[in-house]
């Protein structure tokens, strides 16, 4: 049953020291905010799951909140490195990092053996590849049927998944469009799930009969923070801010720099700063 | 070639996506990695490939993007897609399933054989370089009908032997794929800046066959980190038109202008 609350009380309350987390969005609907409320309460040991790191990642892993990291795709898309999880995983700084590594098929579908209750996802994938080399959960399976051999990768059940979604309504009923990755099975398969909206309403009103919903019963707590997806985007309230993602190879090269900007963005503010900078994002695009 | 409408001045780069682009058919249904496959897949879209349905990792199928996206999922895409479909949909039914025609990649490394790395220069625990990974890559190499592959010609990318195989070319050889149980045809093109390589029918090696205006055999063995082979016939390849440069100038320039203001 969903629990509409502050984020600082829905992240206190879901997320402890060594849970393994899986803040989804594929691109759209990352879940910023929250990524930045776990950095401020200073979360430890943490397990963080992702198909794809983004930035989210790269600020909680220099923040030293991650002792393993699970993804399938470690960069910042379309501009270069992560510049804090090749420090964290090549040099241990500010911890050292341990990581298992995938693809996004095998990823996508573990997420989806773990919202179906599976212990395990097959797949026809990792053919004549050195990852199974290297990450000992690859394994397969021999199709009882026809004798084919096919990968396995064991199912992902987080702890907590967090996501971002575009509005709740007062029942606590969750509502997603657009890009909608794997946030829908990652909420399915995870304990507990925290999740951010840009808004609640009254009533979702008209809308297509397939749109992602996510009832009130499978979410543990809901908090409202518009733009909370910021520098990533919201399907009809803001554009994604590209020209942030550019700029952060530059903060997050240097350990200094990089200290510097999450001092001054993350630890001394709140998650109101993220309506202000959403709305610059959709001025700009005007 | 009508040669009142070739361009006499262009870039490698331009070259290169002219060149790519073209490989494109009008009735593909195209798995497209970001970048200079992106950038490829629309200039056919926009030229000569009306048709083409583009399809990206974030889910959105037979889109139509007025810019280029930076990131695989930008909003773009979805607005302008027919449809847009969960990740795991995509990865199940689009490309296990067996309805992509064309995978187009790129790669930080190649080697001969057309396998690629973007997982680790180095070794995997103690990297000199850590790569993005594999992504969708592993499973689009192996589930789509053919894959084309967009890379820079250089020592550092084509190598003789890659440090970790992210995702598999033609293996050690002929008969790799088919040990493995893989039925579609893996790599069958690889375009560079300065020529187009493709699998020998009998070795699976890659090999020259067409060179880009102007450059030599020597240019390009000075940027391949093994000995290259030549095919018995090899062309000259079309320069680009000058229709296909303004349109791929100002998909760029749209792009950029998109891009720039938003920090």
């Amino acid at each position: 049953m969903a629990q509409v609350m502050s984020l600082a009380e829905a992240v206190e309350a879901h997320v402890g020291d060594g849970d393994s987390l899986a803040m989804e969005g594929f691109t759209h609907l990352i879940p910023f905010a929250a990524g930045h409320e776990v950095i401020r309460q200073g979360r430890k040991r943490l397990t963080l799951i992702r198909m794809t790191p983004d930035l989210i990642y790269d600020q909680m892993i220099g923040m030293g909140c991650a002792e393993k990291l699970v993804f399938s795709w470690g960069g910042n898309p379309g501009v270069g490195s992560l510049h804090r999880f090749r420090d964290a995983y090549e040099n241990g700084w500010p911890n050292p990092l341990l990581i298992e590594e995938h693809s996004h098929a095998a990823m996508a579908n573990a997420y989806e053996a773990g919202a179906a209750n599976l212990p395990f996802a097959v797949f026809r994938g990792y053919k004549g590849v050195d990852l199974p080399k290297v990450n000992p959960n690859i394994r397969s399976v021999t199709c009882p049927y026809t004798g084919e051999v096919l990968a396995t990768v064991p199912a992902i059940r987080p702890d907590v998944a967090v996501i971002h979604a575009l509005k709740a309504d007062q029942a606590g009923n969750v509502l997603l469009e657009g890009i909608v990755g794997v946030q829908k099975e990652a909420v399915l398969a995870a304990k507990r799930s925290i999740v951010t909206v840009e808004e609640v309403v009254e009533d979702f009103g008209p809308r297509s009969a397939n749109a992602v919903i996510l009832p009130h019963w499978t979410v543990s707590a809901i908090a409202v923070v518009p733009g909370g997806a910021y520098p990533s985007y919201a399907h009809g309230y803001y554009k994604r801010a590209n020209g942030f993602y550019k700029a952060w190879d530059a903060i997050a090269r240097e350990r200094d720099t990089f200290l510097a900007w999450m001092t001054e963005n993350v630890l001394k503010a709140g998650p109101d700063v993220f309506a202000r900078q959403a709305r610059r994002v959709s001025a700009a695009a005007a | 070639m009508n040669v009142q409408n070739t361009a006499t001045t262009y870039t490698p780069t331009e070259m290169m996506t002219v060149t790519a682009a073209r490989a494109l058919r009008n009735e593909d249904v195209c798995f497209v990695g970001i970048g200079a496959p992106s950038a490829a897949c629309n200039l056919a879209r926009l030229t000569h490939a009306p048709g083409i349905t583009l399809i990206y990792e974030s889910g959105t199928i037979d889109t139509k993007p007025e810019v280029l996206p930076l990131s695989i999922g930008d909003g773009e895409l979805c607005d302008t897609a027919l449809t847009t479909v969960s990740v795991p949909e995509m990865f199940r039914y689009w490309l296990q399933g067996g309805r992509i025609t064309v995978g187009f990649l790129g790669g930080a490394q190649i080697d001969r054989y057309a396998n690629l790395n973007t997982t680790v220069v180095g070794s995997y625990d103690k990297p000199k370089v850590r790569l993005p990974g594999g992504g969708g890559a592993p499973e689009i190499a192996t589930n789509c009908g053919e894959i084309f592959i967009i890379m820079q010609l250089s020592p550092r990318a084509f190598v003789d032997k890659l440090p970790f195989v992210t995702s598999l070319g033609h293996g050690s050889g002929p008969g790799s794929r088919e040990a493995l149980g893989v039925t579609t045809k893996g790599p069958t093109k690889v375009i560079t800046d300065l020529c187009v390589m493709e699998p020998d029918p009998a070795t699976k090696e890659l090999t020259v066959v067409s060179i880009h205006p102007g450059i030599t055999r020597e240019q390009i063995q000075g940027q391949c980190g093994w000995p290259v082979k030549f095919a018995p016939a090899v062309a000259e390849t079309p320069p680009p038109t000058m229709h296909e440069l303004d349109v791929l100038r100002e998909l760029h320039a749209r792009t950029a202008r998109a891009h720039g203001s938003d920090a």
